[in-house]
């Protein structure tokens, strides 16, 4: 992970509010090697708060625990953060996750148990559901870059338009009928740790080199931070956004996925509400939502922090009907915290 | 110096281009030999920068075709095939804030395939920028580097591509004295090497000292071509703007020692940049500052309007003490100011040029702040009468101007409330021989309305309209030279040569 960050200059430069005098100042690495770890001495704080509070905190069951609840949120986040490093917006995340496990499961259960009736062959459910996630990425993208609509209004539009039709065609009801493909990855444990958190690490892992060694990770950074530089130099820039906003419509199926098998159903309302605790992740992370700045890395610890938090409320028996704004509370100053950490304006 | 039969190394030919209603390029064209250095030049607006664009295969002209060598252009999306046939400075920074400057460098050819080494990378970045004498270290990010430096770094990217030809739209219009020297100083070398140039400026005087061939444009059209030798400068003008050449009269103006002072600094002091800065400035007085590139003048203007905090010192607008850093504060004790970075603090890019030049009057055109839009548009039209904006009306977005016209939309904006102490860096950078006179006629009118104007500039030019000029040389004042002074005197003071 320091091998990233060290290397990576493409994390938010670290400079003082103003230009230093010329000659001077060769910060520009240093700060940001600096500004990509931020988080880690709070998530340290985190643990030592969280092992105070009750001891069966630090018991490896419980970190698993808090891992495994992250899984899904993290793998949102990522999504989010690489559509916000290239300066755009989806909103739309949150309805994908009950969405396109919806779909699958409904297009291949029996109608009797409140499908579709279409009885498609059980292994297409899971392929169905991350291909219903990529068309969703790729419906955005269209009309965000074809139609050059806000990606604000039109993600914003989209969360309502597919919330509804997953209403529309379960009819409210939870989906319980699961194939048993649809529960496997959700509660499989590989090497001892569950299934969802390596495919999480590997999924970050991914991320992390592409954005940070690859040419094409680096147009994502070039388009959020000047998109007509990057088409000057020759970045693809519409061929690249469409990736982007195909991939997070992708991870989000994916985040759907682990979210169905972990509970064994697909709710009505799954993934309903998430998309605040996703940019609060992200910009306590550190990514700018002006676009152009931020690490993957980053985002991740600010995933970890928000979990952290969530797990230490609940050892800690605060009350079920509290819960949400304490919650809610300490993430604004959280986001409070990362300014003064970074020190410089979230945008 | 090449034989007619010669094929040209550039030609575009029966160009049209439009935006909407604007007809950017109408029936014009290019020819450029082979190792040539070819000027093109016109009034803002005329169209040098959308045939910019159609040569370096960003935009798709309407009608007309661009040839390099006899060979018909590459598809618009084989970007790679136009990179190896010219490479281009453009006029709008092209650089990437957020990202390093090495990787700026090398954008989108970071690595030959497989993954980026960093270390390398940033090695060849300093390499390349030794080679090109550009002073930065690649690890920084391009956001914290001062316009020169940005310029600076454009100019060693297009060079680095290694294609024989090479557009540079405007680049010394933010450049000072010795950065400019340079500049020419690298295209000198670079022709020599047979490597073909566009130049664009609004400086003919450059025209004349690095070009061996001149193409005019006026009105979206091609107006002569000629040798730059068989155009003397007076023809040169006419062609631009189609009329007789005057040069400007810079106006008598007495100001009395009893007017009030507008503007004060005490003791201003910004460490590495300038120390202990004195200036008074009266009413209707226009006080010059000069000085090269590191005097620390642009820096001492900014922290007079508040862009800069100083590290100690006050400055006093009309005899309030103005709070360190807030432009706000400036704005409301009378002080109007055109930043030298016109598309960082110059304007919103996306309003239009009405919202744009009456921001700072917005609570004056309506009550509780809501803005009546006709007053507005009544307001902006007047502006865009008194500077000659070319412009389809005050809806337009700025964006959508040419460089020249963005900058008198910044001066508008300056003077729409106005103000009493006035602040101007470099108002005239990009901007054409007949609107330069009418930017610093407006600058003229503020102080004949009783307003006191610091102008910071590198043209000796624009200077000759203040009572007195200053000099700075390594962040002090080094000298006051009254109205009169001769050019050797000044630059003398300001290169450091003679600091009496
Ligand atoms: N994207 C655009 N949309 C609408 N109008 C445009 C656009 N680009 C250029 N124009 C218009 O085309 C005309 C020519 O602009 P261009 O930028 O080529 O001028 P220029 O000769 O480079 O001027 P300057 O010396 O001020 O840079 C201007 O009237 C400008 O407003
Ligand atoms: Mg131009």
């Amino acid at each position: 992970m320091t091998e990233t960050t060290v290397a990576s200059p493409g994390s938010p430069g670290g400079s003082p509010d103003k230009a230093p005098p010329p000659g001077g100042g060769h910060n520009g690495l240093g700060l940001a090697r600096f500004r990509d770890l931020a988080l880690v001495p709070a998530i340290l704080v985190l643990i030592v708060v969280g092992a105070l509070i009750e001891p069966a905190f630090l018991s490896a069951d419980n970190l698993t625990n808090v891992l495994q609840q992250q899984t899904e949120l993290s793998l949102l986040v990522l999504a989010e953060a690489i559509i916000l490093i290239a300066g755009k917006f989806d909103l739309s995340l949150e309805s994908t996750v009950g969405l396109a496990p919806a779909l699958g499961v409904a297009l291949v259960i029996p109608a009797a148990s409140n499908g579709l009736g279409t009885d498609l062959p059980v292994a297409l459910g899971v392929p169905i559901c991350l291909l219903i996630g990529m068309l969703v990425g790729a419906f955005n993208a269209l009309l965000i870059l074809r139609f050059k609509l806000s990606a604000f209004i039109v993600t914003l539009g989209m969360l309502i338009v597919l919330r509804g039709l997953q209403i529309g065609f379960t009819g409210g009801q939870n989906l319980f009928a699961l194939p048993e493909s649809f529960l496997y990855l959700g509660n499989a444990r590989w090497l001892g740790l569950p299934a969802s958190v390596w495919i999480c690490a590997v999924a970050y892992a991914a991320g992390i080199v592409t954005l940070g060694y690859f040419r094409h990770g680096r147009a994502v950074y070039a388009i959020g931070g000047n998109a007509d530089a990057a088409r000057a130099a020759g970045v693809r820039t519409d061929r690249v956004m469409w990736t982007v906003f195909v991939v997070a419509g992708l991870l989000a199926a994916l985040a759907g996925l682990l979210m169905t098998g972990r509970l064994g159903s697909v709710a009505a309302a799954q993934g309903d509400g998430m998309i605040f605790t996703v940019f609060a992740a992200a910009v306590i992370g550190g990514i700018s939502l002006d676009g152009g700045k931020g690490t993957l890395f980053g985002a991740l610890c600010g995933v970890l922090v928000l979990g952290l938090i969530n797990n230490i409320l609940t050892l800690a028996g605060v009350s079920a009907q509290w819960i949400q704004a304490i919650y809610g509370g300490i993430i604004l100053i959280a986001l409070m915290l990362a300014r003064l950490t970074t020190g410089k304006a979230q945008d | 110096m090449m034989s007619p039969s010669a094929i040209p190394a550039v030609e575009a030919r029966n160009i049209t281009k439009r935006f909407g209603a604007t007809t950017a390029l109408a029936d014009a064209g290019i020819v450029i030999a082979e190792g040539e250095t070819h000027a093109l030049v016109g009034r803002n607006g005329a169209g040098k920068s959308t045939l910019v664009s159609i040569l370096t295969g960003l935009q798709r002209p309407d009608t007309g075709e661009v040839r390099f060598a006899g060979q018909l252009a590459p598809p618009l999306a084989d970007r790679d095939g136009w990179r190896r046939q010219v490479a281009c400075v453009y006029q709008k920074s092209t650089i990437i804030p957020t990202l390093s400057v090495a990787e700026n460098l090398f954008l989108n050819r970071q690595s030959a395939g497989g993954p980026i080494n960093w270390r390398s990378l940033r090695s060849r970045a300093n390499e390349l920028l030794d080679q090109y004498g550009v002073a930065v270290d690649a690890g920084r990010m391009a956001g914290d580097l001062d316009v020169e430096q940005r310029q600076l770094l454009e100019i060693a990217r297009a060079l680095s591509f290694g294609a024989r030809f090479i557009i540079l739209d405007e680049p010394t219009a933010q450049l000072d004295g010795p950065a400019i020297e340079r500049l020419f100083d690298r295209m000198r070398a670079l022709r020599e090497q047979g490597v073909t140039m566009m130049f664009i400026s609004h400086h003919l005087e450059e025209v004349y000292r690095v070009c061996q061939s001149v193409t005019v444009f006026r009105d979206a059209r091609h107006v002569l071509t000629s040798a730059v030798d068989d155009l003397p400068h007076d023809e040169l003008v006419a062609a631009m703007t189609g009329e007789a050449a005057a040069g400007y009269q810079a106006r008598a103006r007495t100001t009395s020692t009893a007017a009030p002072t507008v503007l004060t600094a005490e003791k201003l002091t910004m460490a590495g940049r300038f120390q202990e800065v004195d200036l008074t400035v009266r009413a209707g007085e226009i006080v010059g500052i000069a000085g090269s590139g590191s005097s620390g003048k642009v820096g001492l203007a900014e922290a007079l309007v508040g862009l800069r905090v100083p590290d100690s010192g006050t400055v006093t607008v009309n005899g309030t003490r103005t709070r360190p850093g807030d432009v706000a504060s400036a704005l409301r004790a009378g002080l109007g100011f055109v930043p030298q970075d016109r598309h960082k603090e110059g304007f919103v890019p996306l309003l239009s040029i009405g919202e744009n030049a009456t921001m700072p009057i917005a609570h004056k055109l309506g009550r509780f702040g809501a803005v009546s839009p006709s007053r507005r548009r009544a307001r902006a039209e007047k502006m865009i009468e008194d500077l000659a904006i070319k412009t389809t009306g005050p809806a337009q977005p700025v964006q959508d101007l040419s460089g020249g016209n963005a900058q008198k939309v910044v001066m508008a904006r300056a003077l729409a409330d106005d103000p009493t102490a006035l602040v101007v860096i470099d108002p005239t950078a990009g901007v054409d021989v007949r609107a330069k006179q009418a930017l610093l006629g407006a600058v003229e009118d503020a102080a004949e309305r009783g307003a006191g104007a610091v102008l910071v500039s590198d043209e000796l030019d624009d200077l000759r309209i203040c009572d007195r000029v200053v000099v700075m040389f390594h962040g002090r004042i080094v000298k006051e030279v009254p109205r009169g002074w001769a050019d050797a005197e000044l630059v003398a003071v300001m290169e450091g040569v003679d600091a009496r």
